[in-house]
């Protein structure tokens, strides 16, 4: 009698042998592919490697002193522009949120306010810099701008899905008293997602903090431009220095934004 | 006296008021360096501006499709070798990372500076210093992708071994199971469903970025984005953006599908 031993059950096509030896030829042979579309230029890195060590120190120091004003300023308007730039997105987001939720919305403006999200999460923010730098000019404007309208599409988006898992029973207990449309929503849904909307404000901040030190490369204020030119001029001390203190900002953030989760939520 | 009813007592209503006037006077704060550095004067041309753009833009040239397939197929590159090479650098990373896993506890300390500092700073700069060393080109946005994403895919995953049932683990040890029998038999069934399902929610953001990281030398639609821009084809530009939407929505359709079925597990 052939003795029968335990296998572990297979959960699909995908955790056989066969299948198992098909995704991993699969990836192999993707791999294959996507790596020779790569063209890797050793001597273009060999030199680039040599000339981080090309300018001296001391000479690297200096620049940092000289640059430290503009270093702390730029960084500083990026701060403010996703000081600015959060409850604005998040106040234009609220009613967006509210039309594309489907259980408080109705078709049409479900499909406007959906078509809104998606068309501001499709565009990366460099994107929508570049269009409002073009329309508003350079500046820290055009930033503020920028990231309210990314976050519209995020926070809409993330709103809605909050509103739409909320429980419906409570909003249908206020609207049994008599109130209209505005008061269910006030009485019924805010007070059930108001702890999900405290905590996506401030991931988007999180988000916004760290995009606003990007956009200034296409003229959009901020750390951005400056930054950019520490590396093209291969002023590496000077980036490393913002670098550091663009980690520092994002950590005392996240602290902040723990304090403040832990208080209220 | 009668008493009537108040939502807050008089700690809290006070409490909510400060939050109110910090918060008023941070906003005022941030507005004035925005107000200072902004040129108004472009601000109501800012509606004519967008018009005549549109007017630029529209319609799009489709006579260079057939050129952009190459970097189209570079954009999704960039993002999946990026991606697998963050899951390579990530993976021991969250075991480090995770309190109930780290051998020691210096080394958590360690992966979560290191996780913190990669999440930090947005992939566009993570570019500017592999540009500076590497030389422009896909790889530079391959590893900016993937140190972007280490910070990010590394902390859901540790947070997920975190959060694992110690059951099955008290089981084995109870067998006399080794840590690595452990960790291979307990924990890391309990997380791999988390661990895909953050990995392909990552290659979604990368498709996103990589299509735009070109713009500052990370190669892909970006890089033929900035040429056509700073040459004002703005009807070339026009179509790259099309098509950088159209990846973005079948990118992020195929995420869902996929984390969908994930979850089914």
């Amino acid at each position: 009698m052939a003795t029968r031993t335990w296998q572990r059950p297979s959960k699909g096509w995908w955790d056989r042998p066969a299948g198992r030896w098909a995704i991993g030829i699969t990836i192999v042979v993707y791999l294959v592919i996507a790596l020779q579309a790569i063209d890797i230029n050793f001597a273009r890195i060999a030199r680039g490697w040599a000339r981080l060590f090309e300018v001296g120190v001391g000479t690297q120091t200096e620049v940092v002193g000289q640059k430290i004003g503009e270093i702390l300023r730029g960084l500083g308007e990026s701060l403010a522009m996703a000081v600015i730039a959060t409850p604005l997105g998040i106040l234009l987001a609220i009613p967006i949120g509210f039309g594309a939720a489907h259980n408080v919305s109705t078709k049409w403006v479900y499909y406007i306010c959906r078509s809104i999200t998606v068309l501001s999460r499709g565009f990366h923010e460099i994107v929508i810099a570049i269009l409002l730098v073009k329309m508003v000019g350079f500046g820290p404007l055009a930033g503020v701008l920028t990231l309210a309208i990314a976050t519209v599409g995020f926070y809409g988006k993330l709103f809605a899905e909050a509103i739409e898992e909320s429980d419906g029973s409570v909003r249908e207990a206020v609207q049994a008293s008599g109130a209209g449309w505005l008061q269910q929503m006030v009485f019924g849904i805010i007070p059930q997602v108001k702890p999900r909307m405290i905590g996506l404000g401030l991931y988007r901040l999180d988000i916004n903090v760290r995009e606003s030190t990007v956009i200034g490369v296409v003229g959009a204020g901020g750390i951005g431009a400056t930054l950019e030119t520490t590396f093209d001029r291969y002023e590496y001390v000077a980036s490393a220095v913002i670098l550091a203190l663009i980690i520092g900002l994002v950590f005392a953030l996240e602290a902040g934004a723990g304090w403040i989760r832990r208080r209220y939520l | 006296m009668m008493k009537t009813w108040q939502k807050r007592n008089r700690g809290e209503a006070i409490r909510s008021w400060i939050g109110w006037m910090i918060f008023i006077i941070a906003l005022s704060a941030a507005w004035a360096p925005i107000a200072r550095e902004t040129q108004w004067e472009f601000l109501p041309t800012a509606p004519r501006e967008g018009i005549d753009l549109l007017s630029r833009m529209f319609p799009p040239k489709w006579s260079i499709f057939p050129t952009l397939l190459k970097p189209l197929m570079d954009t999704i590159h960039i993002a999946t070798l990026g991606t697998g090479l963050a899951v390579v650098l990530a993976f021991p990373l969250c075991w480090l990372a995770a309190g109930n896993t780290t051998p020691h506890k210096s080394l958590r300390y360690l992966a979560l500076f290191i996780i913190a500092s990669s999440r930090s700073i947005s992939s566009f700069i993570w570019a500017f210093v592999f540009v500076m060393i590497v030389g422009p080109g896909m790889l530079a946005g391959i590893l900016a992708i993937a140190v972007r994403s280490v910070g990010f895919m590394a902390k859901l995953s540790y947070e997920a071994i975190e959060e694992i049932a110690p059951e099955p683990v008290e089981a084995l040890e109870a067998m006399g199971a080794s840590r690595a029998q452990v960790r291979a038999f307990s924990i890391l069934p309990q997380v791999v469903p988390a661990m895909l399902g953050i990995c392909v929610f990552r290659w979604d953001i990368n498709v996103r970025e990589s299509a735009v990281i070109g713009y500052v030398g990370g190669g892909g639609l970006g890089l033929l984005l900035n040429s056509a821009i700073n040459a004002l084809y703005w009807r070339e530009a026009c179509l790259i953006l099309l098509l950088v939407f159209a990846l973005v929505l079948i990118s992020e359709a195929v995420s869902a599908k996929l984390r969908a079925r994930i979850a089914e597990w």
